[in-house]
């Protein structure tokens, strides 16, 4: 639907929702101008307790499992260790850096433009199909390539087809094997399906993910099980596990963040007319948080605070929590929903969706809330929303970071 | 006994670390031991006078202890969570076998993070260092008569060619005119004197400008009355170094002086101005011919990096895709595509676009 259409949007007059937009700019213009060394010091700390955390992993799997004594405990201690260390390392401290979150400290070692990740995809494409392509164009039917990833049908306005009965093994396969689902994902098969893909630029990215792949599997499945000697074959199932361990997490985390009831998505007339407030206004839509103490929030990459996320993706994650205070006020004051629940609550939501949604629509039924009942304009006439020319369609975000190729990248080619 | 070379264990290293990079681990045990970025410990802060102080650093790895007398380095410190980058002249002498290199700071008035680096830094701070730079240096050999005009804190790159030429024992004929406003605010004073005590070729002037005013250079001759024979080199207040220019401009001596200055003097014309664009965040915007690269990107909210902000750092550098722009200091244009530009003084001369 597109946003014009969404019962809860049509309530705020332009006016309103104009000065819905200036609110917010002022909560980002507060963090700005606060940022801190408290805030540089908390993610110089989440590195080195990355860092630490992944060396004694490595460590422990290399010498613990030497004994046939301390074989078992050492694979579980260093597993586990190793395999917190990825989540941390992709979901709080990666995800957040390459959105430019610490590029204020003015430090070239915790940069967007030349952070790498620990996994496959490489930073360049990741900046792209996530940084510009999601966030700019969020829940929005045939733009955002998240929805559904191109494999799962997530939205009920999405055509169903044979093809989805087999939904819930994409899905089990999607999650198992998430890290190279995300490697795969700017290349657009869909596109390379249909032989819109430059052939040059599918050659480069191609290589780019081998290179970064083939390290990566280097690490994890030979450099350490070798060093690991008679025991490498405790070492490569224990990588493997770790591997899965972030996996499983991170598919989980950011089901979460977009599929969820009352999450809505949106359809490509709403980016036709879109102003600055109403891309605020349809992040806060289309996006949905859940609950959680502190621990849990660092290990979802602060992903519990989605819709704070997708309204500042390049402020301090450790400010969300903050920030989601005065977002959720102004939710109260201009009755705007503001999608919400424990985390099993969330994820089982989103797996209901993706359960119904292999079966054609008029055998399930939605599960979208009913639009809350509207206090005082019931009686107003509609509001004119008309569109408007392209020269006042919404400009390129800024906040959402840059994606074109990092200098570290140019000089492998 | 052949040795595996270092860059070679590293690499190897590489691919038990990769993404990252084997110093991103071991500067968790030794924040020196990283050569990712020039890093450096400050070791001691030795107060020199009221308001100004040596600070003793030890870098770390990849730094080359190879500077020339007069160079100046780049120090980063964190203030308030942001690197904030200034440039000082290197007072010690260059070792190849060093352990730390000294620099000098007065607190300014205005000057927020020098206050902070005389007054506020602990010893085992951790800073990050860019390469020695700039030509205002002592020839190798040096000349065998020269003359340094010094005012206030511009006393700290002739301090370490003095202590080179010290060091080496071959002080040639030299002399030395320092001004500064009282004897207390003079930095070096007590070393200085001890020089002049050691060497009878080094000749010491102190002038207190609070009792005795400032240097008539009519009078040049009654301190030092071969000046037109001497390599000359001058550093201090802006003011001080155009009236000393002018004089030795006036003989037809200009290339016998060699001048530092340590603000940015805008002298060039300006560009015409343009529409900026940074390439990789799709950011434009209009910027005039007197706003610098740099403030044009910020002003379009584009993480620029920067340094100094008057061009001797470089730390601001970014390639120039295609365009051209303007130094605000010298006039000299840069149009050569994949040039690297200094975006702190440097405004664009019609549509340019940056890689950054």
């Amino acid at each position: 639907m597109a946003i014009a259409d969404v019962k809860e949007y049509t309530h705020l007059t332009e006016e309103e929702v104009e000065q819905l937009g200036r609110e917010l700019d002022a909560i980002r213009a507060d963090i700005e101008e606060s940022r801190n060394s408290d805030d540089a010091a908390y993610i110089i700390r989440m590195i080195k307790l990355q860092r630490g955390l992944a060396a004694a992993g490595r460590v422990t799997l290399m010498a613990g499992t030497q004994s046939r004594r301390t074989r078992v405990p050492a694979a579980v201690l260093g597993g586990s260790l190793l395999g917190l260390a990825k989540i941390l390392e992709n979901m709080e401290i990666g995800h957040n850096v390459m959105h430019g979150q610490w590029d204020w400290m003015n430090d070239p070692e915790i940069h967007s433009s030349n952070w790498e990740w620990d996994t496959a995809q490489p930073a360049e494409q990741w900046k792209h199909s996530h940084n510009y392509v999601h966030h700019q164009f969020t829940n929005v039917l045939g733009h955002d390539n998240d929805v559904g990833y191109g494999i799962l049908r997530m939205a009920r306005e999405q055509k169903w087809h044979p093809y989805y009965l087999g939904q819930p093994v994409y899905n089990a396969l999607l999650a198992s094997l998430f890290q190279w689902g995300v490697a795969l994902h700017d290349l657009d098969l869909e596109r390379i399906r249909k032989g819109e893909k430059d052939p040059k630029e599918m050659k480069r990215q191609l290589r780019q993910i081998l290179r970064k792949g083939r390290n990566q599997i280097l690490k994890d499945y030979v450099v350490y099980p070798a060093l690991s000697g008679r025991q490498w074959r405790t070492t490569l199932v224990t990588n493997a596990s770790a591997n899965l361990a972030r996996n499983l997490w991170s598919y989980m985390i950011i089901f979460c963040g977009h599929f969820p009831d009352g999450a809505m998505h949106f359809t490509e007339e709403e980016l036709e007319d879109e102003t600055r407030a109403e891309w605020y206004l349809r992040q806060m839509l289309g996006s949905a948080n859940f609950e959680g103490g502190r621990t849990l929030h660092v290990l979802s990459g602060s992903l519990g605070y989605q819709i704070e996320h997708h309204l500042f993706p390049d402020l301090p994650s450790n400010r969300y929590p903050e920030i989601a205070v005065k977002v959720r006020a102004l939710c109260d004051k201009y009755d705007i929903p503001y999608t919400i629940g424990p985390l099993h609550r969330q994820y089982g939501q989103a797996l209901r969706t993706i359960m119904k949604l292999s079966l054609p629509n008029h055998m399930t039924s939605s599960d979208d809330p009913a639009p809350p009942e509207r206090r005082d304009t019931a009686n107003e006439p509609p509001r004119d929303r008309k569109r408007r020319s392209d020269e006042e369609r919404q400009p390129r975000r800024r906040e959402l970071g840059a994606y074109a190729r990092s200098r570290r990248e140019r000089e492998h080619d | 006994m052949t040795t595996i070379p270092w860059e070679r264990v590293r690499r190897a290293g590489s691919k038990l670390t990769t993404p990252l990079h084997p110093d991103d681990y071991l500067s968790l045990l030794n924040p020196l031991w990283s050569s990712r970025e020039l890093r450096g410990r400050i070791e001691k802060v030795v107060p020199e006078t009221e308001d100004a102080a040596t600070l003793v650093i030890r870098p770390g790895w990849g730094w080359h202890y190879e500077h020339r007398p007069g160079q100046y380095v780049g120090i980063g410190v964190q203030v308030e969570g942001r690197f904030q980058w200034r440039s000082y002249s290197v007072s010690s002498p260059p070792r190849r076998d060093g352990r730390t290199i000294s620099i000098t700071v007065r607190a300014m008035p205005e000057g927020l993070l020098s206050a902070h680096l005389v007054n506020g830094l602990e010893p085992g701070t951790i800073v990050r260092l860019a390469k020695p730079e700039g030509d205002f240096v002592m020839p190798d050999p040096p000349p065998e008569r020269l003359l340094f005009l010094v005012g206030g804190s511009g006393i700290t790159p002739v301090m370490a060619m003095l202590r080179t030429l010290d060091r080496r024992g071959t002080m040639p004929d030299v002399v030395l005119h320092y001004s500064s406003t009282t004897p207390e605010r003079m930095i070096f004073r007590d070393e200085l004197a001890a020089l002049a005590e050691k060497h009878e070729s080094f000749t010491f002037h102190q002038l207190h400008t609070d009792l005795d005013g400032m240097l008539d250079l009519q009078e040049l001759d009654a301190v030092c009355d071969d000046w037109h024979g001497r390599e000359t080199w001058a550093c201090g207040p802006g003011p001080m170094l155009d009236a000393v220019t002018e004089h030795w401009e006036s003989v037809d001596l200009e290339e016998r002086l060699h001048v530092e200055r340590f603000s940015l003097e805008l002298g060039g014309e300006g560009g015409e101005g343009g529409t900026v664009t940074f390439r990789n965040s799709s950011k434009t915007v209009e910027a005039d011919g007197a706003t610098t690269i740099l403030e044009a990107g910020e002003q379009a909210g584009v993480g620029m990096p920067y340094g100094c902000r008057m061009g001797i750092c470089h730390t601001c550098t970014v390639t120039l895709v295609s365009g051209t722009l303007r130094d605000l200091r010298s006039g000299d244009e840069f149009g050569q595509p994949n040039e690297p530009v200094q975006t702190c003084v440097t405004a664009a001369v019609g549509d340019c676009t940056l890689d950054i």
